[in-house]
C-alpha cells in the first residue's frame, strides 16, 4: 500500500503512506505565526549560527494534515480494545486532561514563589496523602518521571540508607527474580550494583528455596513486582520479605501491576520499604505514545528520610512550601517538580472514582482477567494455570509447532481490529502472550476479543501459512526490523 | 461472568492474598461527579497565579512562550495521546513517523548527525549525557560548570550516585577547561544559566584536547540564531524541548532532547526510531538498534530508561513544522531584542547594573540595591514576576536577580518592570552605590 493519503501530491523518495514533512516543504511557505524579526546586533558575528537552519517551510493547513493523517495510522485506546499486558491501557477519562490545562495549572512557571502556587502545591501535598491511603506507605515524593526513573531512585535510596549504617562497602547485590521486567536489573545495575536472578518455581512464585540460598549479608535488597509478570500473586509474599529482612536487605515493590491491588491489598500492609506506582497505568493519566508518564516513590518511616528533595509541607497556619530541608535526602532526581500535568490528571481521577470507584477498578480489572482466561484455556497453553489477577499469559508454544509464533498470533488479532498483547514477556514463558484487559472494558467487548483469538488458533491448526502472512488490513505489512538495525537512517537528509 | 470463572464473588479469586490484609480501608473520600470534581479542581486552580495574569520575567530555564493553536489541536488527539510505546509498527506509524521527523528536526536544530526519540527532561537528558560519556571514555570524572541550571546540576549528583562517578564543579567555562585532564567529560550550557553567550568551541576543543568529550546543555529557540552545539565540535548536545510550544504546567511534563555525533550512537540511550519498509516495499518505521535497552540487555542496557515523552516529542515536531525556519528566528530575535531592551531601561536605574560577564541572549542578571527577593516580592504586589533571584543557588550573589524575556514580552510590561524597580528603591531610601565594576557586556551602555 502506497499513498494512503494521495491528496497532499508530494513526491516521496520511495513508496510512502503520507510524505515526511520534509517533503510536503517548499520554500518561501509558511510562516505568520509570530511578527517577523531580523537577529538583532546584540547577538555578536562570531557566535552567530552559519551554517543553514533546514526547517521544513510549510502552510499551516499542510502541517495539519499532515499529522492528522499520521494520527490516523495509530490504534489507540480512544479507538479500540488495547490489552497490552503489564501496561495497564485503560481509558483516559478526557475531564482529566481537561482539569491539567486550566490556567491556574498550565500556565504556571516552576520558580514561582510559593505563595503564587498555593494551589500546585496544595494538590502535590493532597495526592501525596492520597496515594499513601492507597498504597499504606506513609511517605512519598512525586518527582520521577516514569516507573524506570521511580526504581533507580528507590535504589538510590537503599544505598544511602546501607551507607547510613556503614554496609555501603559490604552491600552489592540486588535480588531480582528470573520474571521480572528489564528496568529492574538495569536500574541496579546503574546503581553500581550486581544483580543475581532467582528462579520461579512450579505455580510461578519466586523460588523461595533458591532465594534463601543466595541470600547473605551482602545483599542491598530484592527487587519484586506484585502481582508479578504473570499476573499471579506472590502466595509466600510474606515469607519473601522476611527472608529479604533476616539478612538485613531492603524489600522494593515494583508497582507496575497496582491496578489489581487498587482497594484489594496495600503494600504497605505486607511489608514492602519502598515502592512505586506508574500513575499513567493504574491512575489513568494517557500513556502518550510512550510517555510522558509518572513514578512516584513511596517509602515507609524507615526509608521516608532518604527520598528525593524537595518535599511539600504544610506549615501551622495552613500555606503550603518547598523544602529541601532532608538532610539524608539522595538529593533531587528530576528538575522542578516532576510531571506536574500528569501528577494532576491523577488527582482528579482518584478524586473522580473516589473509595469506593478505586476498590470497584480493582475486582472489575481482576474479574475481566479471570473472565477472559475462562474463555481462552480451551484455546492455549496456560503458562502457571491458578486464579489470576489483573492479567495473565498464554503460551502458543503449541500454535509454534503447528506454523504459527505468538508473533504470527499477534499480528493476526491486528487483522480482527484488536491491538495485540505483550509477546514474548515475561521471558520465562515460551511463545508468551501476555494479556491485561483492564476494568474499562465491557463484555462484550472480551467475548469478542475471545472470539477472535479462538478463531486465529483454529485457524492455525488448518492453514497456519495464512496466519503467518499477516497484517493485511493494517496500513503497513511487516516491517523489515533487521535491515533498519543493520543500515540505520535516523534522520532525514536533503537528497536522501 | 462470575459462572463462567466458576466462582461465587471475587473473593474466591484473592485466596493468594494474605487475609489481614484484604480489602483494607483507603480514607480516600467519596467520589465526585465530572461536574463537581471540575469545580473542586477549579477552586484549588484558583489559588495560583498564573504567569498569564500580570508582567511576566522569570526564565531561568523555562519559558513563556507563544504556542501555535494548531500545536495542542494536534498533538493531543486521542490516536497520539492514548497509544503506548509503538510496540507494534504496523498500527503504530503514526507515532513513529512523527518522532522520526521530531528526531530529524531535532539533529538539524542542534547540528547533529543523530538524535534518540527523547529523554524524560532536559535535566535527566544531561545527567544520562555525562553516564554516556563515562562508559565512551572508560573515566569516572566529570566536569560541570557553575552556569548550567542549577537543578541539573543537582540532578548530575544525584546520578553519580549510582555508578559513584566523580563530580567536579567548577565557577565558569574558563575554569572548564582549566581542569579538562582526566575528565570523562566537560560539561556546559549555552547560553549559560545567566543568559550569557558561550564560547562551545572553546569547551570542545579543550575536551578533545584531553581526551574527553564535550557535552553542552542549550536552549532549542536560541540555536535558531547561535552556533548549534553540533557545529561547534561539542559531542553530546542535550536540553529541554519545553519552549517548543509546551505550556509551562509547573515544572512538567516536558521532553529531553539529546543528539550527538554517529560515532557515539551505539553508547546512546534511550528510544531510537529508524526508517525502513514492509514486505510490499512502502517505507516505514521501527524502533531501532534495540540491543543497546534494558528490555533485551537488562543489566548491561546503556540505560534503564524505556519510555520517551512521545506526546511532547510530538508537540515539539509540530512546532517547528509550524514555525519554519524564518518562524525560529524571529521568535529567538524578538526575545533578544527584547531583554536588550530591558536591561538597558534597568541598568540606567541608580544603583543598578547587568552583571553578566559577557555578551547575552534572551536572559541577563541584574544587580539591584535591594535583596532580590525582596524586590521580586514587593513587586507582585503590582502583578509583576520580575525574575529569578539568583541568592537560592548561589548565596553570594542575593541581591541579583535574573530576568528573562520572550517574544511575547511588551514593551509596556518591561516600562512597567522599570516603573515598579524605581518606586521600590525610592520606597527603600536612597540607593546605594553599585559594588561591582561596571558590566563588561557591550550591549549595555556602561
Amino acid at each position: 500500500m502506497t499513498r494512503r493519503f494521495p491528496e497532499s501530491g508530494a513526491a516521496t523518495a520511495e513508496p510512502a503512506l503520507e510524505p515526511l514533512l520534509f517533503e510536503l516543504a517548499r520554500e518561501g511557505r509558511g510562516n505568520g505565526h509570530v511578527p517577523s524579526a531580523e537577529t538583532p546586533a546584540a547577538v555578536p558575528e562570531r557566535f552567530r549560527r552559519k551554517a543553514t537552519l533546514r526547517l521544513p517551510e510549510l502552510a499551516e493547513q499542510q502541517v495539519v494534515r499532515h499529522f492528522m493523517h499520521l494520527a490516523q495510522l495509530n490504534y489507540a485506546v480512544d479507538t479500540g480494545f488495547y490489552p497490552l499486558g503489564s501496561c495497564t491501557m485503560k481509558y483516559n477519562p478526557k475531564i482529566n486532561d481537561r482539569i491539567a490545562s486550566l490556567p491556574g495549572f498550565a500556565d504556571l512557571h516552576p520558580l514561582q514563589p510559593d505563595a503564587d502556587a498555593q494551589g500546585a502545591l496544595r494538590l502535590i501535598w493532597e495526592l501525596e496523602r492520597l496515594l499513601a491511603g492507597i498504597t499504606g506507605m506513609p511517605e512519598v515524593s512525586l518527582q520521577p518521571a516514569a516507573g524506570a526513573h521511580a526504581e533507580f531512585t528507590a535504589i538510590l535510596m537503599f544505598k544511602a540508607y546501607h551507607a547510613s549504617r556503614g554496609e555501603a562497602a559490604k552491600r552489592r547485590r540486588v535480588i531480582v527474580p528470573d520474571s521480572a521486567h528489564g528496568t529492574n536489573p538495569s536500574s541496579a545495575a546503574m546503581c553500581g550494583f550486581d544483580v543475581t536472578t532467582v528462579p520461579s518455581d512450579a505455580r510461578g512464585n519466586v523460588d523461595l528455596a533458591a532465594l534463601e540460598a543466595t541470600l547473605g549479608d551482602d545483599v542491598v535488597g530484592m527487587m519484586l513486582t506484585n502481582p508479578n509478570t504473570l499476573g499471579l500473586f506472590e502466595e509466600r509474599l510474606e515469607e519473601v520479605i522476611a527472608a529479604v529482612h533476616r539478612v538485613g536487605g531492603l524489600m522494593y515493590g515494583d508497582g507496575a501491576n497496582m491496578n489489581a491491588l487498587l482497594g484489594i491489598a496495600r503494600p504497605g500492609d505486607l511489608g514492602f520499604d519502598v515502592i512505586h506506582l506508574n500513575l499513567h497505568k493504574t491512575f489513568s493519566t494517557p500513556h502518550g505514545a510512550g510517555g510522558p508518564g509518572a513514578g512516584p516513590v513511596l517509602a515507609n518511616e524507615k526509608l521516608a528520610p532518604f527520598l528525593p528533595v524537595p518535599r511539600v509541607v504544610r506549615d501551622a497556619g495552613g500555606a503550603f512550601h518547598l523544602t529541601e530541608d532532608r538532610p539524608r535526602s539522595v538529593g533531587r532526581v528530576r528538575a522542578f517538580h516532576g510531571n506536574y500535568g500528569v501528577l494532576v490528571r491523577a488527582y482528579s481521577y482518584i478524586r473522580n472514582l473516589g473509595e469506593d470507584g478505586l476498590r470497584a477498578c480493582g475486582e472489575d480489572a481482576i474479574l475481566a482477567a479471570n473472565y477472559l482466561l475462562a474463555l481462552l484455556r480451551p484455546a492455549f497453553d496456560v503458562a502457571y494455570d491458578r486464579p489470576c489477577m489483573h492479567e495473565f499469559v498464554l503460551s502458543a508454544a503449541a500454535q509454534k509447532k503447528a506454523g504459527a509464533s505468538a508473533l504470527d498470533v499477534s499480528k493476526a488479532l491486528i487483522d480482527e481490529g484488536f491491538h495485540p498483547p505483550t509477546v514474548y514477556f515475561p521471558l520465562i514463558v515460551s511463545e508468551a502472550l501476555m494479556i491485561e484487559p483492564t476494568e474499562t472494558e465491557p463484555k462484550e467487548t472480551l467475548d469478542a476479543f475471545a472470539a477472535a483469538l479462538r478463531r486465529i488458533a483454529e485457524r492455525v491448526k488448518t492453514d497456519p501459512a495464512s496466519v503467518h502472512d499477516t497484517p493485511r488490513t493494517a496500513p503497513l505489512r511487516r516491517l523489515d526490523e533487521v535491515g533498519a538495525a543493520r543500515r540505520p537512517r535516523l534522520r532525514w537528509r536533503a537528497g536522501s | 461472568m462470575l459462572a463462567a470463572v466458576g466462582i461465587r464473588s471475587v473473593d474466591d479469586l484473592l485466596v493468594a492474598i494474605p487475609e489481614r490484609a484484604r480489602r483494607p480501608r483507603l480514607g480516600v473520600p467519596a467520589g465526585l461527579s465530572e461536574l463537581e470534581l471540575h469545580q473542586e479542581l477549579s477552586r484549588i486552580a484558583s489559588q495560583d497565579r498564573p504567569a498569564g495574569s500580570g508582567p511576566f520575567f522569570l526564565g531561568a530555564g523555562v519559558y513563556r512562550r507563544y504556542i501555535p493553536a494548531a500545536v495542542p489541536v494536534l498533538a493531543t488527539r486521542g490516536e497520539f495521546l492514548t497509544a503506548y510505546t509503538p510496540y507494534q509498527p504496523e498500527v503504530s506509524q503514526g507515532t513513529l513517523q512523527a518522532i522520526w521527523e521530531y528526531q530529524s528536526l531535532v539533529a538539524e536544530l542542534l547540528g547533529f548527525d543523530v538524535s534518540n526519540a527523547s529523554m524524560y527532561d532536559g535535566s535527566t537528558a544531561l545527567a544520562e549525557a555525562a553516564l554516556l560519556a563515562v562508559r565512551a571514555t572508560g573515566r569516572h570524572r566529570v566536569v560541570v560548570a557553575h552556569d548550567v541550571h542549577p537543578h541539573a546540576r543537582a540532578v548530575l549528583r544525584a546520578y553519580a550516585h549510582g555508578p559513584d562517578l566523580e563530580i567536579v564543579e567548577v565557577a565558569d567555562t574558563v575554569a572548564l577547561t582549566e581542569n579538562a585532564t582526566g575528565a570523562a567529560c566537560l560539561i556546559t550550557q549555552n547560553p549559560s544559566f545567566f543568559g550569557t553567550i558561550v564560547d562551545l568551541r572553546a569547551v570542545a576543543e579543550a575536551a578533545h584536547a584531553a581526551g574527553a568529550l564535550a557535552v553542552a546543555s542549550v536552549e532549542p529557540v536560541s540555536c535558531a540564531l547561535l552556533e548549534p552545539p553540533g557545529a561547534c565540535g561539542i559531542d553530546v548536545g542535550v536540553g529541554d524541548g519545553q519552549p517548543l510550544g509546551i505550556p509551562m504546567t509547573f515544572g512538567g511534563p516536558y521532553v529531553g532532547m539529546m543528539a550527538a555525533t554517529s560515532a557515539l550512537v551505539r553508547q546512546m540511550p534511550g528510544r531510537i526510531v529508524g526508517a525502513t519498509s514492509d514486505e510490499d516495499g512502502t517505507r516505514g518505521f521501527v524502533n531501532t538498534l534495540q540491543t543497546r535497552e534494558q528490555h533485551i540487555r537488562r543489566e548491561k542496557a546503556t540505560s534503564n530508561i524505556c519510555t520517551n515523552e512521545a506526546v511532547y516529542a510530538i508537540h515539539a515536531a509540530i512546532y517547528l513544522a509550524l514555525m519554519g525556519p524564518r518562524g525560529l528566528a524571529s521568535v529567538a530575535a524578538r526575545s533578544v531584542e527584547q531583554a536588550h531592551r530591558a536591561a538597558e531601561r534597568l541598568a540606567a536605574l541608580p544603583g543598578c547594573a547587568v552583571t553578566n560577564d559577557g555578551p547575552f541572549f534572551f536572559e541577563f542578571t541584574l544587580r539591584t540595591p535591594l535583596g532580590a527577593t525582596a524586590l521580586r516580592d514587593a513587586l507582585l504586589r503590582d502583578s509583576i514576576t520580575a525574575g529569578y533571584p539568583l541568592g537560592h543557588d548561589f548565596p553570594d550573589r542575593a541581591d541579583e536577580i535574573l530576568v528573562c524575556c520572550t517574544e511575547l514580552t511588551t514593551d509596556d510590561d518591561i516600562a512597567r518592570l522599570a516603573t515598579s524597580i524605581a518606586s521600590e528603591m525610592s520606597r527603600a531610601g536612597a540607593p546605594a552605590p553599585a559594588r561591582r565594576p561596571a558590566p563588561r557586556s557591550k550591549a549595555v551602555p556602561a
